[in-house]
């Protein structure tokens, strides 16, 4: 049930600086996006910050560039549907682009940003609801027990809590190897995926290494793999609208009819996006087919800590890790 | 915290009114405007009955602040229509029945019309995915995704 939202104190600023400076005054300020993940937050009255900050209206948040080394730069504030539609998007990075084509709704992806889709919380619906788990500070999961519902859960590196990342984006984007461009209270800084998605392990209550007075600018999406053969998947109960239950990115060249170079990233499978190291070392300097499928099947999954109801998230994983090798072909 | 003065423009008529700051663009048009074709649903963006217009891009006005369309063009249902005759949509989904208790109607109008504004000869595949945010739980689809596709037809052939 959704409720009408909490009071809160909007600010609108039309500048960096002064995002910066509402941020310095307000120690609970919460940086709005697109809106789309917050408000839901805030209709469910779970989080009730007092100040809130739209970043909509600062220019240098919006926008695709080009970049000398081939590469683009995407403006936070970017919506999913310039990311899914860009010309240039499509050109060099297509499986960034499909991955924002397949999130949510022509709606919510009008309206919805790149920035507010990596950054966004994750979705067990335990700590959704408001029940008091690790991550909301509590001192229990109510997602890893006998009975609880958890097929949404992870299959590897639970560390107390077992919610997974909900990005689709922020799959493709790992695979590519972009760098997330943040402006801190002292300096900029841009860090790679690795670091920007945080496990539990790392701090239970937060997704990113985003910290209060952080504002995410922009993602850097290096020239690296521009034009390279890209492959993006998602699997959800629903073909459209939903959340990923396992979704899959990857980036490779070929040479002389077998793999040269390939990165491979799962997503929904543990806190942050899964880079499959295995697989990556298994295909190189081989020839896709089905003998390498057969193979790369054996090694996707090899770790996975499957919870009660997940364990079909395994297979999945593997037929999409093969599905994305036999797109080389 | 106090109200903010908003400007806008709703179906082509110059709109003003005071918002709250945590009222939502959905609560402005049915509570001060007074437009209560726009329904809402589930308040979090899963079922699409809130679907209006905002500077020409669909958009869910439950998960849009009131205050954020300070300056920008509303579209909504009672838009639709030329106050005259029903837009092609509307009379399809009469013909074709595609509704029974209406609610999810409005936003499946405005969700289909910005369709054809993008692309007036759509699959029906297209038709389906682009009104996957919209939830209807009584006809099943199909009548509306027929409906659709007629008036689709018939916007071209008006076009042409």
């Amino acid at each position: 049930m959704t409720d009408v939202m909490h009071n809160f104190e909007l600010y609108q600023p039309a500048s960096l600086a002064d995002a910066q400076e509402l941020l310095g005054d307000h120690d609970d300020a919460w940086i709005i996006a697109g809106g789309k993940d917050s408000l839901d937050w805030f209709k469910h009255r779970v989080k009730q910050p007092s100040v809130l900050v739209d970043i909509a209206a600062i220019p240098e948040l919006h926008g695709i560039r080009e970049e000398a080394d081939g590469g683009l730069y995407i403006g936070a504030m970017t919506t999913l549907t310039e990311v899914a539609e860009s010309d240039l998007v499509n050109a060099r990075f297509p499986a960034l682009a499909m991955a924002a084509s397949k999130v949510a709704s022509p709606q919510i992806r009008n309206a919805g940003t790149l920035g507010g889709n990596v950054a966004q919380d994750t979705r067990c619906t335990y700590y959704r609801d408001g029940f008091p788990c690790y991550r909301a500070g509590g001192n229990t999961c109510y997602a890893n027990t006998p009975t609880a519902m958890n097929r949404e859960h992870t299959l590897f590196e639970a560390s107390r809590c077992v919610a997974v990342t909900p990005s689709d984006t922020g799959v493709a984007l790992a695979a590519l190897g972009a760098t997330f461009h943040i402006q801190g209270r002292r300096r900029d800084r841009e860090v790679s995926a690795d670091e920007f998605f945080i496990g539990p392990d790392v701090d239970i209550e937060r997704m990113t290494s985003l910290e209060h007075r952080d504002i995410l600018l922009g993602i850097r999406v290096p020239g690296t793999w521009a034009g390279a053969h890209q492959y993006f998947e998602k699997v959800a109960d629903r073909n459209a609208w939903d959340f990923a239950l396992v979704n899959i990115a990857m980036a490779a060249r070929m040479e002389g009819g077998a793999i040269a170079e390939v990165s491979m990233v799962c997503g929904a499978v543990q806190c942050t996006p899964r880079r499959l190291t295995d697989v990556e070392s298994l295909i190189v300097g081989e020839t896709p087919g089905e003998e390498l499928e057969t193979l790369v099947k054996r090694v996707a999954s090899s770790g996975a800590k499957p919870l009660n109801y997940n364990h079909f998230k395994i297979p999945l994983m593997e037929n999409l890790a093969a599905r994305a090798v036999r797109s080389l072909v | 915290m106090s109200k903010v003065h908003v400007t806008t423009t709703v179906n082509g008529d110059a709109v003003e009114f005071l918002a709250d700051p945590r009222e939502t663009l959905l609560d402005c048009l049915r509570d001060h405007v007074g437009l209560t074709g726009t329904k809402e649903g589930c308040g979090t963006g899963d079922c699409g009955a809130c679907s209006v217009e905002m500077e020409g891009v669909l958009v869910c006005s439950c998960l849009v602040l009131g205050v954020e369309a300070n300056g920008k063009r509303v579209d909504t249902i009672e838009g639709m229509s030329d106050g005259h005759d029903l837009h092609p949509l509307q009379r399809k989904f009469i013909e074709h029945a595609a509704l029974q208790c209406g609610f999810c109607t409005p936003g499946f109008l405005v969700a289909a019309k910005a369709l054809l504004a993008r692309s007036p000869d759509p699959t029906e595949e297209e038709v389906r995915y682009w009104l996957a945010g919209n939830l209807c739980r009584c006809t099943g689809y199909d009548k509306i995704v027929r409906a659709v596709m007629d008036a689709a037809a018939e916007m071209r052939q008006e076009a042409a």
